[in-house]
């Protein structure tokens, strides 16, 4: 248990640490998932000693932002006099987004479909 | 009333609600009745019915909020597991995660700017497909309202959950593979949780659509943004 928080927290802290040595703008937390990928590739730590922890975080995801979302409340006003643009750019986006990925992922895989 | 502003009250209160819609929405069956939706409505409206501000709230949520960042280390897990897969069709599934990022930022911020939004509104927008702990990350390093976008996330999310598959099957997208990428890119957990119930192939290429679509965007979203606002 202490080890697993040790693991998820000591890479979070890196990523902490890189954004605050040189100002870049990706999220911490980010850089804490890549560096932990890194280390589970290299074998330098192995998966069971992250797994009991690092699955409770994950199953729990949508939990944990709850919270924040709650925070809606204090921008009602703003949703209200946007309402249109917000939702119009929202729904158009995210039927763009499927389309064009499932497109381009169709396209570049039966070219290339060797493996499957 | 003073015992309802209470921290350990407002939490337990937060654990029951999530608790009782989720398993409304399991005894329903209705993928709208999203728990994150229901609770933070329901919150909301506890709040405003009883008057206990915002502000006092956060004194309890924030140690459930405190959780999101480590939760999204955690993601390297599976992200290690899927690696084997990515690097067997690494072409493929670079070139249609990079596609369809750029396609979301630049669209969402296009029509959000074209329609008049405010600059706020438009930063909260950009990475509204990515999950919510790391859209709202990006929306803090970028200046908009991570609260906004947890909210348009979630909308995004349910989106995606109840229409990705029509539109998809609209568009001729029909391989598994290339429908659970689009799903996880595009509506990130919410629509993850749906392809799983579709097959285990769609759930995990779904979630690896919404792993490599959050790095993707929390990398690019500062720089699209700097050009096009």
């Amino acid at each position: 248990m202490i080890r697993q928080c040790l693991i998820i927290f000591g890479c979070l802290a890196f990523g902490e640490l890189v954004v605050w040595l040189t100002g870049i703008t990706i999220p911490s937390s980010i850089i804490g998932m890549l560096l932990l990928t890194l280390l589970l590739q290299t074998k330098i730590i192995k998966e069971k000693w992250v797994k009991s922890v690092s699955d409770f975080l994950i199953s729990n995801l949508g939990f944990f932002f709850v919270p924040p979302g709650v925070a809606l409340m204090l921008y009602f006003d703003v949703i209200k006099a946007e309402f249109l643009p917000i939702v119009a750019a929202t729904v158009a986006s995210t039927i763009i987004v499927l389309i064009v990925t499932g497109w381009t992922h169709q396209i570049f895989k039966s070219n290339g479909d060797t493996t499957e | 009333m003073e015992i309802l502003q209470n921290n350990i009250v407002l939490l337990a209160l937060t654990f029951g609600v999530f608790y009782a819609s989720r398993q409304f929405q399991k005894w329903t069956g209705w993928i709208v009745l999203n728990p994150i939706l229901v609770t933070i409505a329901v919150l909301i409206l506890f709040l405003q019915l009883t008057g206990i501000s915002y502000g006092t709230y956060h004194q309890a949520g924030q140690y459930i909020d405190f959780l999101l960042k480590p939760a999204i280390v955690a993601l390297g897990v599976p992200l290690y597991r899927n690696l084997k897969r990515i690097r067997q069709q690494l072409l493929p599934i670079f070139l249609s995660q990079l596609a369809g990022c750029i396609a979301g930022i630049v669209s969402v911020v296009a029509i959000a700017k074209l329609m008049g939004a405010s600059s706020a509104v438009i930063i909260s927008l950009a990475p509204k497909s990515v999950t919510t702990p790391i859209a709202m990350e990006i929306c803090k390093a970028t200046g908009g309202i991570p609260s906004l976008t947890a909210a348009i996330v979630v909308c995004v999310g349910l989106f995606g959950a109840v229409f990705g598959f029509k539109v998809l099957e609209v568009w001729h997208i029909r391989n598994p593979y290339s429908q659970g990428l689009s799903i996880g890119t595009a509506s990130h957990a919410v629509g993850t949780s749906r392809a799983m119930e579709k097959s285990e192939t769609h759930g995990a290429y779904a979630s690896l659509g919404l792993i490599l679509n959050g790095v993707l965007t929390s990398v690019l979203t500062p720089l699209i943004l700097d050009l096009l606002i």
